[in-house]
């Protein structure tokens, strides 16, 4: 069994964020890039069902749609454990882009799981696993929170308004990748390092694909007014403020 | 021309981001003078898909086609494109929760649609076609524009006022052209709770963090939204502890809420969890350290120890009752 997770490059989560050229750009030039978190927990999920399966699970792929900055967060997903990187060398403006670019690493390849975070924290498409899996015309199952493997069967459970349902999952299928399908994510020691650079990261020429939609500009949230504190023991003066001054009970 | 709502039903019933979703619809219509269809798959009573008349569908498409009991991407998909290209709709709007997040870049796919995922408003121009939506997990905001003919948008949830009208519309039978092969995956198992008020729907929330100490300590916690008719939440250490489910976290890389009103309980106010609540209108914070970051977000504070301000909150809520 060969599983690809598609991972995107995005700022660490505590960076502040801040625009360029009138509003119209993201300035990057103190960014750090990490994988992006629900990518990340996709690729973790991957690697524990290595460990977990080595005589099922041969081979887990990292693949990315990015310039050559990009190159570093494959790299840590090789430090990590993936077993090789594929970069599809365009910058993508949208998820139409990014997914019409992985679809011919997915006709390629041979994959018996797809996988995809539900969200990115850079610009919340929320798109790309499942635009792919419908280009790719393989089924899907999204909002993902377990997986795993016993004998040929895979077992998938997503979540739902209210709940969770558990599926029986045939491959070559899409998971989009939710919280709770792994805890703990891996961190990359020395060997892991070391090891990473001697790992295949091809590098795929782009296809031809248009953008559907485009950012024109970035605006940050108002500043927020000061906090009303309220003393402790006058919790009935916050409830009134609640309903009449906040209008929110 | 006209526009598509795809509106899921949960337990036989329609509910709040449903009509949220269609009271959006009908002010985009108005905009755009033209229709709003509204489409419902699946098992429903008369009665229920009358209600969608009342938040502002002009026409009520429908499938009672047993297979759309189970969610199934590639079916529901197909099924909402064939009503979008019968009725010739430009526009599909779904709400942005889980359904809508699986459901809109996969008939995007079949329409060739641009797709923007939690779109805040009405669009601020119309030609070119341009929303808002939120970025960097609500740490900034975006302008779009959506290029194409057609163009699929998710509703943010609690971000477009609910409006009743005295509409009536016609009821028509839906029939989507599927064979057994578009039904691509099964469920095996459902563990669904119908009673509790779902995270993402919920008016008021009520949310622990590490200062609550312990799962032990969550009764009053628990107590205080139900008096509030409130959800529960957490932040990601009380889900990485498993003192409470991992469904609850609120956050980053947890649900994205945004509630009329939040409470923050012993929640400091890291950066990854402000992103997840930013959205909500009035926030309160609880905490014994008064140089907390929650405090630089909430409306209102109180520096004290949960112990004797959670007890006080309950009894201050039934007050206000």
């Amino acid at each position: 069994m060969n599983i690809l997770v598609c991972i995107s490059s995005v700022p660490e989560t505590t960076t502040k964020i801040r625009f360029t050229d009138e509003n119209k750009a993201f300035d990057t030039s103190e960014v750090k890039w990490i994988i992006n978190p629900w990518d990340e927990l996709a690729l973790t999920r991957a690697l524990e069902l290595k460990e977990q399966y080595p005589d099922q699970v041969q081979e887990i792929t990292v693949a990315t749609v990015g310039g050559q900055w990009t190159e570093q967060v494959i790299r840590k997903a090789l430090a990590i454990g993936a077993d090789k990187g594929l970069r599809v060398d365009t910058e993508p403006k949208d998820a139409w882009q990014t997914a019409s670019q992985l679809l011919p690493v997915v006709q390629n390849g041979n994959y018996d799981i797809v996988m995809a975070g539900i969200d990115s924290s850079d610009y919340n498409g929320m798109a790309v696993g499942n635009m792919l899996a419908e280009m790719a015309e393989l089924p899907s199952i999204a909002a993902v929170s377990y997986l795993d493997l016993d004998g040929d069967k895979i077992t998938v459970k997503r979540e739902v308004a209210g709940g969770k349902e558990t599926m029986e999952a045939k491959n070559p299928f899409v998971a989009i990748v939710q919280k709770g399908i792994a805890i703990e994510p891996k961190i990359a020691g020395m060997r892991g390092v070391m090891n990473a650079r001697r790992k295949p990261l091809e590098v795929l020429e782009p296809v031809n694909a248009e953008a559907m939609t485009e950012f024109l500009s970035f605006e940050l949230p108002e500043p927020k007014g000061d906090c009303i504190m309220i003393e402790p023991g006058n919790e009935s003066e916050l409830f009134d403020k609640l309903a009449n001054e906040a209008n929110a009970l | 021309m006209s526009i598509l709502a795809y509106t899921p039903i949960r337990d036989g019933q329609f509910t709040k981001l449903t009509y949220e979703l269609l009271s959006y619809g009908r002010a985009l219509a108005d905009q755009l003078s033209t229709e709003l269809v509204a489409l419902s798959l699946g098992k429903t009573e008369e009665d229920q898909l009358k209600t969608l008349a009342e938040y502002g569908a002009d026409k009520i498409l429908h499938s009672n086609d047993d297979r759309f009991e189970q969610l199934d991407n590639r079916a529901f998909s197909k099924a909402i494109s064939q009503a979008a290209e019968k009725n010739e709709a430009n526009i599909v709007l779904m709400a942005n929760d889980f359904t809508g997040k699986a459901l809109a870049p996969a008939t995007g796919v079949h329409l060739k649609a641009g797709v923007v995922s939690g779109v805040i408003g009405l669009p601020e121009s119309t030609d070119p076609f341009v929303v808002k939506k939120k970025v960097f997990t609500g740490k900034a905001f975006a302008r779009i524009q959506v290029k194409g003919e057609r163009k699929i948008f998710t509703l943010e949830t609690n971000s477009y006022e609910i409006t009743q009208t005295s509409k009536e519309a016609a009821i028509e039978t839906f029939e989507p052209q599927l064979d057994e092969g578009d039904f691509t995956t099964k469920i095996i198992e459902e563990d669904k709770q119908t009673d509790k008020i779902l995270l993402t729907d919920a008016d008021i929330v009520v949310s622990g963090g590490r200062g609550m100490k312990g799962p032990e300590h969550w009764q009053p916690l628990e107590e205080l939204a139900e008096v509030l008719g409130a959800a529960t939440a957490c932040s990601r250490p009380v889900s990485d502890e498993k003192w409470r489910p991992e469904e609850e976290h609120v956050g980053q890389t947890g649900k994205i809420i945004a509630p009329n009103l939040y409470f923050a309980l012993g929640i400091s106010g890291a950066i990854q969890h402000v992103a997840g609540v930013s959205g909500s209108k009035t926030i309160v914070a609880v905490n014994n350290d008064p140089e907390a970051p929650i405090f630089e977000v909430a409306n209102y504070g109180i520096v004290g120890d949960l112990k004797e301000v959670l007890p006080n909150l309950i009894e201050a809520a039934k007050a206000a009752k």
